[in-house]
């Protein structure tokens, strides 16, 4: 970007960054669950949470408090130990998707603080040179917590719960992976960095006006992948009760949704990098603002989605995603190709 | 140094994670260690920075276990330990044991003769994945096209095998007749 040297990236620097993004990310999930009601609410024209503190703001803390205090309940039959590391699956793998995108801009730790003064903190955590497939690898991994926790607490939701995750990991895999081959073509690169490069300048160079058809199956696997709803099979709770998290309770339970909402973040952020131009400068709007837009600009759209449309059936996510999306990724591939060598 | 220590992290708990996915008796445990063993096993690939080759390993077997679980849901209750003929874990230990240090042998023989050399060093410049195409589709084009080949074969016949009679219902004719006269009754 700049022609600045920057300087070194330090173990310490790292560590520094990684404790940020875990904390920020998680308190960002906690009030991401008040958002989401707020908006929601707005939306179905009512009023959400209003009574705990000013506009309810504080309802986050009542949250918070219920869940590290409620009882951790193990349920009789259920293998216990895989019933207990399931959820920390899908909280760890989140954040170690969140290691090797940028998240913040880069900032050196001012002088006057002492022992960690004049540290360099990176934007990236992990700036390994292919970003995009190991990110969408750690999401995919991340279905194991749902799977394992349904199939570990002896009960018939759970096990539905589980059988639809494997379904919906075997629709949206393919398409994701599809999708995101065309820009890889135009671009030459797996690596976020070089993405965000190929788009600097005004926002016509953006690649979503060369790959439309990318950026919208993207974004469809990208709910599949995250389970918002249309495709929040695994816990429609109207059908399979909670679906994996039947027998959840408290902090465990928590942890399911940090992730869920850690993964929503790192999918906004994909987005954002790979079709709409990532962190690069807009006219006179900063590059570390405009992606903190872009983001929050996705986040609303998963709830705004979630506002709108009904829950779709599995047979109807694999229909979806096996007759309709992989063809026309095919296609979108094929074309690229032809203009590419043309 | 990080790296020797991450070698022999990675090594013990892959090694540990296979045990437990051949000696356990409960389908869980299998399938989960299986899982995380193909994870660590992707750790060995960065150490190599061979970081290309690591990634797809773990999107690969991500996938392939999953369809294992999928299976495994199907055929056996998930919270029970399974009943086996041969309860000695002794004797499947030492089997498999050997089985590995023979294959270690017979990999490690000839290259343990001469010193090891790159056949196709890597080429100056050139990313992970640009590398591995070079290779694949130079030197390695016949057999990558049989294997794609192989899968399309695999492919269509699964698609054949499963959709013979797909447009018709699942219910036998039978069912439907026997169904209809419980309901007269």
């Amino acid at each position: 970007m700049d022609a600045t040297v920057l300087p070194e990236v330090t173990s310490l620097g790292v560590v520094i960054k990684a404790i940020i993004i875990l904390t920020i990310i998680s308190a960002i999930a906690g009030f991401g669950t008040y958002i989401e009601r707020k908006i929601l609410a707005f939306m179905q024209r009512r009023l959400g949470p209003t009574h705990v503190g000013p506009f309810g703001l504080l309802q986050i803390a009542a949250d918070g408090i219920k869940l590290f205090t409620q009882e951790d309940i193990i349920p009789q039959n259920a293998n216990k130990l895989i019933f207990q590391i399931a959820p920390a699956i899908t909280a760890a793998t989140a954040f170690i998707a969140l290691a090797s995108v940028p998240v913040f801009p880069d900032f050196i730790i001012p002088e006057f603080i002492p022992i960690l003064g004049g540290t360099f903190v990176p934007s990236i955590a992990a700036d390994i040179n292919v970003g995009i497939l190991f990110v969408l690898g750690m999401m995919a991994a991340g279905l194991y917590g749902p799977l394992l926790a349904g199939m570990a607490q002896a009960n018939k939701w759970g096990i539905i719960g589980s059988a639809r995750t494997a379904i919906q990991f075997l629709s949206y895999e393919v398409v994701t992976g599809l999708s995101i081959l065309a820009p890889i073509m135009l671009v030459g690169s797996l690596s976020l960095v070089d993405f965000n490069e190929y788009q600097a300048g005004e926002f016509t160079e953006w690649l979503i006006w060369q790959q439309p058809v990318a950026f919208v199956l993207f974004l469809i696997a990208g709910f599949a992948e995250t389970n918002r709803t249309p495709f929040d099979l695994l816990e429609h709770e109207a059908e399979v009760i909670s679906g994996y998290a039947t027998e959840y309770s408290g902090m465990r339970w928590g942890m399911f949704f940090i992730g869920e909402y850690a993964n929503m973040i790192t999918v906004a952020i994909l987005a954002s990098v790979m079709f709409l131009g990532g962190y690069n400068d807009l006219g006179f709007i900063a590059g570390w603002f405009i992606i903190i837009l872009k983001i929050s600009f996705f986040f609303f759209l998963m709830l705004w989605v979630r506002a709108s449309w009904p829950h779709i059936r599995p047979d109807q996510l694999m229909w979806l995603c096996w007759k309709v999306l992989m063809p026309l990724a095919l296609v979108n591939i094929l074309i690229t190709a032809i203009v590419m060598m043309i | 140094m990080y790296e020797q220590i991450a070698f022999y992290l990675f090594s013990v708990l892959t090694i540990g994670l296979f045990l437990v996915t051949v000696l356990t008796k409960n389908i869980l445990y299998a399938m989960t260690s299986l899982a995380g063993g193909m994870v660590f096993i992707s750790g060995f690939f960065f150490l190599l920075e061979a970081d290309f080759l690591g990634v797809v390993q773990l999107i690969v077997y991500v996938g392939a276990v999953m369809a294992l679980y999928a299976f495994a849901m199907m055929f056996f209750d998930a919270t029970r330990d399974i009943k086996e003929n041969t309860t000695s874990n002794y004797l499947v230990f030492f089997l498999g044991g050997m089985i590995a240090l023979m294959l270690v042998i017979i990999f490690i023989a000839p290259i343990m003769g001469d010193n090891i050399q790159s056949m196709y060093p890597p080429i100056e410049g050139a990313g992970n994945a640009q590398s591995v195409g070079l290779v694949l589709f130079t030197k390695y084009l016949v057999p990558f096209e049989v294997a794609a080949l192989m899968l399309l074969v695999a492919m269509i016949s699964g698609i054949i095998l499963a959709g013979k009679k797909m447009d018709n219902s699942l219910t036998t004719q039978e069912d439907i007749i026997i169904e209809k006269e419980e309901i007269i009754k």
